[in-house]
Parts: C-alpha cells; sequence; structure tokens
C-alpha cells in the first residue's frame, strides 16, 4: 500500500469508529436521561404516569409515615404544590422532614410518586442544588435551612 | 506569625514562578544559554517557596491555630492527629495548596533530573510549567486564600466534614493530584516541542515516564476513591458515574492512551503529532477536571464551598491553557515531520485501534458528564445522565478494546501477522470458553451475558500471560533456558504483561459483583436472623461507643454459615459528630477470600428495630486488586533500564552491565 492509501484507511477506520461512538451516544440520549422537575413542574408539563423522572422538593413536615417493611411515605412540596411519594428501604442519613430530597421513579396511576431511589447527596446547608433552585423560582425559599437542618426535627422515625 | 510566613513565601514563589515562565523563553528566543539556564534553579527556588507556604498551612493545623479561619472552618482540636494533618486538603483552600505543592514539586523534579534533556527543550518546558504555577498561585492569592485570619480567635473549630473524616482522605487526594498534575509535565513538554517547532522519537523517551508516574498514581487514586466511596456511603456502590469520578476518569482514558501513542513514538518515530495532541488533551481534561470539582458548579462533597468568582478564574485559566495549547498546536504542528510507515494491522496499527476507543471513550464520558451543565446554561432544563448512559455507550466502546488487548503485543512493528497472533491465542481463548462453558453449569439464574463476561476477563489475563509464554519459549525449550529468557525480557515487557492482566483482574470482579451479589433489607428485632447467600446474621443488640470528637451507636451481629459453623461478628455503626450535628453510616465488612460481606446500619426505630442493609459482594475485592496489579505493571515498567538511561544501549553491552536480574 502507498503512504496515501494507508493513510486513508487509518482516517477512514477512525471516523468510523467516532461515527459508532456518536450514533451510541444519540441513542443512549433518547433513552436515558431523565428531567428534574418539582411537583408544581410535574403539573405544568403534565407529566404522565410512567415517565421515570427525578422529584424535588421540600419532605412536608409531619407527613412522613413508616409502615412494615421499610416501607415509608411522605410528600414533597415545593410550597405549591405537593406530591405524595412511596418508597421501601432505608432512608439515607440525610433524610428530614421539612429538609430537601430529590427522589427518582414514575407517577403510578393513582398520582402516587413511586420512588425507587431517595438521593441523599447534599451540600453542607442539607440542600440539593436543584431543590434549592426550584424553591427560588416558586419564590419560597428561606435562607435557614442549614440551621434548621441542625435542629432536631419532630416527627422522626415514628 | 506561621500562617504570615505561608503567606509570604507564596506570593514569593509566584514571584519566582514569573522569572521562571518568562526569562528561559527569552533566553530560548535569543539562544542565550545564560537566560536558559535560569529555568532550573527558579524551579527548585519555587518549589522550595511553595513547600514553606504547604508546611505553614500545615502547621496551622496540627497545632489548631483557630485564629486562620480555614483552620477555624475545618479543623477540631478533638480530631486525632491523622485528621488533624489530612483536614489540610479536605477544603477548598487546602486543596488548592496541594494542588500547587504537587505542581511546583514536578518542576522541580523534572529541574533536578532532567540532566540529559537538550537544554533549551528543558528551558522551555520549564517554563511552561511556571505558566501553570502562576496561574493557580495568583488564584489561590486573589480568591482562596487560606492563610486569612480572624480577628476575634474561636476557641473550637467547626469540625472537617465528617464524610472526610477517615484515612482514605491521607492518600486519595494526594495520589489523584499526582496524577492530575503529573500530566501537566508531557502537557509543558508539548508545548516546550511546539514552540521549538521541532520534536523527534526521544522527546517521547524523556515524557514516557512521567506520563508512566503520573498514570499509575491516577490508577491507585481512582481505585482508591472508589473503594472509600464504596465502604463510606453505606450503600456498596463501587463506582457511581458521578461527574466527580468522570472528572478523574476522563484524563485517566486521555493518559492511558497517551502512554500508548508514545510507545510508538519512541520505537517507530510514527503519531508524532498525534502524541502531541493527547499530550495537551490529558491536562487539559485535568484541568476540566480541576475547574468541575473546584469551581462548584457541581454540588456534592468535593465542591466543598460555592462561590463564582472562583469558578470564572478557573474558567478563565482553562480557556487561556486549553485554548492557548491548541491554537499553538493549529499553527505549529504542520511544521513537526513525518513519521515511519506501518501497515494497518501491526503492533502500531493495535496501539492506534488502542487509541482510537480509548479517545471516543472519552469523549462519551465527556458528554455524559457536560451535557447537562450545557443543557442547562442553555435551556434551563436540569436533566441527569446517570448510569443507564454510561453503560450503553462506555460498555460498547470499552468491549473491542478489551477483545484486541491480548492481540496487541503479539503483533510485529510495521507489519504484524493476525492468524499468527490468533494462533498463538488459541489457548488463552479455549481457557476463557471453558469458563464461560462452566460458569453456565454452575450458575442458577444470573444474567445470560455474565459467563461472556467472565469469559472475556478471563480471555484478557490469559492473553498476558501467553505474551510472557510466547516472549519466554516456555514449554518448547528447557525450563532454565525459558528463566533465563524470563529474566532478559525487558522490564517494560512484564510491565505490559501486569498492566494488562490487572485490567482483567478489574473486569473479572465488576461482572462477578454486578451478575451475582445479592442483597436485603430487613427490619430486626433483638435476635433476629437474616439469611443472604450462604450467610446468616443474628442481631445481638445495640449499644454506644464514645469517640474522639463523636460517638458511635453500634450493632453487633454474629455472622454464621447456613449450616451454623460461627464465623465471627460485624459491628457496623451510625456515627454522630456533635461540632457539624450530621450522622455518617459506618459500614461493616467481612472479608470472605476475595468477596465480602457488606452490613450498614439505618436509623434505629423507638421500639428497638433496626433497618439493615446486607449485601454479598462476590469477588468485589478483585476490582481494586487489579488497579494494585496495573500500578505494579506501571512500576515495573518505569524501572526498564531504557527509561532511566538516556538513550538505549545496543542488546549486547546490556547483558554485558546486566549480568541477572
Amino acid at each position: 500500500m502507498t503512504r496515501k492509501r494507508r493513510r486513508l484507511v487509518l482516517i477512514g477506520g477512525g471516523l468510523a469508529v467516532l461515527a459508532g461512538a456518536v450514533a451510541l451516544m444519540l441513542n443512549a440520549f433518547r433513552d436515558s436521561i431523565v428531567f428534574f422537575n418539582s411537583p408544581t413542574d410535574v403539573a405544568e408539563r403534565h407529566i404522565g404516569p410512567g415517565t421515570r423522572i427525578r422529584l424535588g422538593g421540600l419532605v412536608k413536615s409531619g407527613s412522613l409515615v413508616r409502615g412494615d417493611d421499610l416501607k415509608v411515605r411522605f410528600e414533597v412540596t415545593d410550597g405549591s404544590r405537593e406530591i405524595a411519594v412511596a418508597y421501601q428501604g432505608v432512608l439515607p442519613d440525610l433524610f428530614r422532614e421539612g429538609q430537601g430530597v430529590v427522589a427518582e421513579g414514575a407517577l403510578d396511576g393513582s398520582g402516587v410518586f413511586d420512588a425507587d431511589t431517595i438521593l441523599a447527596k447534599h451540600d453542607e446547608t442539607y440542600m440539593p442544588k436543584e431543590v434549592a433552585d426550584a424553591l427560588k423560582k416558586s419564590g419560597h425559599w428561606q435562607d435557614d435551612y442549614a440551621q434548621r437542618a441542625a435542629m432536631p426535627v419532630g416527627g422522626r422515625g415514628q | 506569625m506561621i500562617a504570615e510566613l505561608g503567606h509570604y513565601a507564596l506570593m514569593l514563589a509566584l514571584g519566582l514562578a514569573l522569572i521562571q515562565g518568562t526569562m528561559p523563553i527569552v533566553g530560548g528566543r535569543t539562544d542565550d544559554p545564560a537566560l536558559m539556564s535560569i529555568a532550573a534553579p527558579a524551579a527548585v527556588a519555587q518549589f522550595a517557596f511553595v513547600a514553606l507556604a504547604f508546611g505553614a498551612l500545615a502547621i496551622c493545623y496540627v497545632t489548631s491555630d483557630f485564629s486562620v479561619l480555614n483552620v477555624y472552618e475545618n479543623s477540631n482540636s478533638a480530631m486525632p492527629l491523622l485528621y488533624r494533618l489530612t483536614s489540610v486538603w479536605g477544603n477548598h483552600e487546602g486543596s488548592m495548596m496541594l494542588w500547587v505543592f504537587i505542581l511546583a514539586l514536578f518542576g522541580a523534579l523534572v529541574a533536578t533530573f532532567g540532566t540529559n534533556l537538550p537544554v533549551k527543550l528543558k528551558a522551555n518546558a520549564l517554563a511552561v510549567q511556571a505558566w501553570i504555577a502562576a496561574a493557580f498561585q495568583l488564584f489561590i492569592l486573589t480568591t482562596s486564600n487560606p492563610f486569612a485570619r480572624i480577628a476575634d480567635a474561636p476557641f473550637e473549630g467547626r469540625d472537617l466534614n465528617p464524610v472526610l473524616q477517615d484515612p482514605g482522605l491521607a492518600f486519595h487526594p494526594p495520589l489523584l493530584y499526582l496524577g492530575y498534575v503529573g500530566f501537566s509535565i508531557s502537557f509543558s513538554f508539548a508545548i516546550a516541542a511546539l514552540l521549538e517547532g521541532r520534536i523527534d522519537a526521544a522527546w517521547a523517551r524523556w515524557v514516557r515516564p512521567w506520563v508512566l508516574g503520573a498514570w499509575m498514581c491516577l490508577t491507585l487514586g481512582i481505585a482508591g476513591g472508589s473503594y472509600w466511596a464504596y465502604y463510606e456511603l453505606g450503600w456498596g456502590g463501587y463506582w457511581f458515574w458521578d461527574p466527580v469520578e468522570n472528572a478523574s476518569l476522563m484524563p485517566w482514558l486521555a493518559g492511558t492512551a497517551l502512554l500508548h501513542s508514545a510507545v510508538v513514538m519512541e520505537k517507530r518515530g510514527a503519531l508524532k503529532v498525534w502524541t502531541i495532541l493527547i499530550a495537551i488533551l490529558a491536562f487539559s481534561l485535568s484541568l476540566i477536571g480541576t475547574f468541575l470539582v473546584r469551581s462548584g458548579v457541581l454540588t456534592s462533597v468535593h465542591a466543598f464551598a460555592t462561590d463564582p468568582r472562583r469558578g470564572i478564574f478557573i474558567l478563565a485559566i482553562l480557556v487561556a491553557f486549553i485554548g492557548g495549547a491548541l491554537a499553538l498546536y493549529a499553527w505549529r504542528a504542520p511544521l513537526l515531520k513525518q513519521g515511519g510507515l506501518f501497515a494497518p494491522i501491526s503492533r502500531e496499527g493495535a496501539l492506534v485501534f488502542n487509541n482510537l476507543f480509548l479517545t471516543c471513550a472519552c469523549a462519551a464520558v465527556f458528554v455524559g458528564t457536560l451535557y447537562p451543565l450545557a443543557l442547562e446554561a442553555l435551556t434551563g432544563d436540569k436533566i441527569t445522565v446517570g448510569p443507564p448512559f454510561f453503560n450503553a455507550t462506555f460498555g460498547p466502546l470499552f468491549l473491542p478494546l478489551l477483545l484486541a488487548m491480548p492481540f496487541g503485543p503479539l503483533l510485529g512493528w510495521k507489519r504484524g501477522d493476525l492468524l499468527g497472533a490468533a494462533q498463538r491465542l488459541l489457548a488463552a481463548a479455549f481457557v476463557a470458553a471453558v469458563a464461560i462453558a462452566a460458569e453456565f453449569a454452575l450458575q442458577h439464574g444470573g444474567p445470560v451475558l455474565a459467563p461472556f463476561g467472565v469469559g472475556l476477563a478471563i480471555f484478557v489475563m490469559a492473553g498476558a500471560i501467553v505474551d510472557i509464554a510466547e516472549r519466554t519459549l516456555i514449554l518448547r525449550v528447557p525450563l532454565g533456558a525459558a528463566l533465563r529468557r524470563a529474566a532478559g525480557l525487558p522490564r517494560s515487557a512484564w510491565g505490559t504483561a501486569f498492566a494488562h492482566f490487572g485490567i482483567g483482574v478489574t473486569l473479572l470482579g465488576i461482572v462477578s459483583v454486578t451478575a451475582w451479589g445479592s442483597e436485603r433489607i430487613a427490619a430486626l428485632k433483638l435476635g433476629d436472623t437474616v439469611d443472604l447467600a450462604h450467610y446468616r446474621l443474628t442481631f445481638d443488640g445495640l449499644f454506644n461507643r464514645p469517640g474522639p470528637n463523636y460517638r458511635d451507636l453500634v450493632g453487633r451481629f454474629t455472622v454464621r454459615r447456613t449450616n451454623g459453623d460461627l464465623l465471627g461478628t460485624m459491628e457496623p455503626s451510625r456515627r454522630t459528630f456533635p461540632a457539624r450535628k450530621m450522622a455518617t453510616t459506618e459500614a461493616a465488612l467481612m472479608r470472605r477470600g476475595v468477596s465480602q460481606l457488606y452490613l450498614s446500619l439505618g436509623d434505629p426505630k423507638p421500639d428497638g428495630t433496626v433497618p439493615v442493609r446486607l449485601y454479598f459482594k462476590p469477588q468485589v475485592l478483585l476490582i481494586w486488586l487489579g488497579a494494585v496489579i496495573m500500578f505494579a505493571g506501571g512500576a515495573l515498567s518505569l524501572s526498564d533500564r531504557r527509561l532511566r538511561v538516556g538513550a538505549p544501549r545496543p542488546a549486547k553491552a546490556q547483558a554485558t552491565l546486566q549480568p541477572a536480574v
């Protein structure tokens, strides 16, 4: 093979692999992206049952109910609207009533959000970034979440 | 006083960096050896002052000087000495100090040990190194001063983030930074070569040890971080495709590609232009990683605190260095001479294949990590690109790489014999096929693909062994002769085999855990038992245990086999830190061979029941053991005399110099 043909083989192979990679990425983007929504977003965007989303907001104070077999129910609020969340499992260390939470899952037919993951990732103010942004947008942001997190919260562990 | 000394030393270091960044370049332009020779002593002096500043900060931490704001915010006098020391880099300001310290350390090492380098190349490379140092020192001094004082010194500090109070903090960040920052050397050499407009095979020989060293540290640093997350976060995950993890994986992928393309450049003088580009990209990705983690665009435990000025400053550094380097590359790279020819099927071809897939895999990680940020900036939509994306892109791109890996070392330079290589790999393929058949026969209801995953891992490992067997002619010549051949093999050949073997080991661990790992979540009362895999745990009760700056609520569990044999106890705990009013989960681990039982505790209920998560992680330790083997491979390769000595010697001379190794 001449130098030119060898280079063509090389460049052609490279482009083929790159095209394959791009195809893989586009395909994956279609199936595996999860949008973040506040309870208000869920209502406004008419998100139907079965669509996988991340639901974020505050755990409504007094809404946490623990059942058998580590089943829990609580409500997520952004100050304007609430959505009931059902989850089975061990809640993360930083889960508190009145604090921010992000749950991943989908709405079931009856309007209850069936969560399979409750995210524990918070910064030092106990507030996931997405939740803070959503609260600021809905006008229900308060500046004292960090102090409130430090206080024992009533109704925990019932 | 100590803090002010540190602050002043950092300013002096900045001054020295500015001199080191300009004078040698001027000297290189005007061919003035006196100006060029400033570079090396300036680099050593700059390191000395940075070390002084870093040491001053460390003293402030160890002596718990809470009049220093940074110490007050991140330390506590009740913490053990190890954590008082490691909390130096357990915060934004301190970790940037560590970054600059390691950067200056590398500069000083090049200045001291790069005695065989051409004068001009060394001067230019050290100057580029100084630009990076100056940029980050300026960043610390203007936006992240760790030496700021408080007027009224408090009595007690606010404690280090509890998640970071772990021996992992002593190793993970320094190793990771040694890797990240280590790629600055190849970057500086690449820029120096472009400035000079001249590059040859020797360039690759000078740069390769630095790349190798950085790659080794990064490998161990990533593996260490993965193990830390595994035992600290309480749910047994070892890799989350979290943007912060991706930030360290991208330079690793690019660095691995660089390591391989530099081999081609060194041996055959080919792929020069590409190697320069990948050297620039590897460090650019390190910078992007630093930006992602340090600017606070991602909120996670790594971001510590958020301040938009810092983000903009790092973004400016990023744009200046990456943009500048790529512009210089576009301008100067066409001047570089083309290298040797090779057929598509050859060792060079195999290494090009490696580079192609590694960079594409790296691009997939890059897109998946940055797309959510870009989308949020453009449309305001918040999305998560999670594991499904990476599994669907990174996986298929890595698969051909793993399949091809055993072939590469068996192909000849210039023109290879694919059929011959395949014949020599028949033994490896046979072992893999037996493993697949055995897994199918043994497994009950695991995923169908899992045995093939095991087979691939075995193929990769066996391929590495075949490579060594072929080189030593073992089983074909008498054992003594084969052993002599083994001793005479270049250490880099052993290094390759070890590193490739390590990849197979890690893959085996990942496949096993993913396919056959099991978990149970249960709420236990005193005396209750829970079964998982072949194990039975009994809950024996809760008790309190005080620690230096925390208290533990410990659950005690007795572990037996299902047939009743006693294996021991596990004591997971919930750890409460009064200073920050935070709690962490301390999982208990029980090792069984290379597998682990993993137990973590939930919040106990008032009636005495405790929620627990119990996992059985088969062969999980192989994941990190593989990384250790890769590190060992790198170390073997690094000890190859070809890299230590200036130029390769003829085989004969080598034999007389090195009779028995």
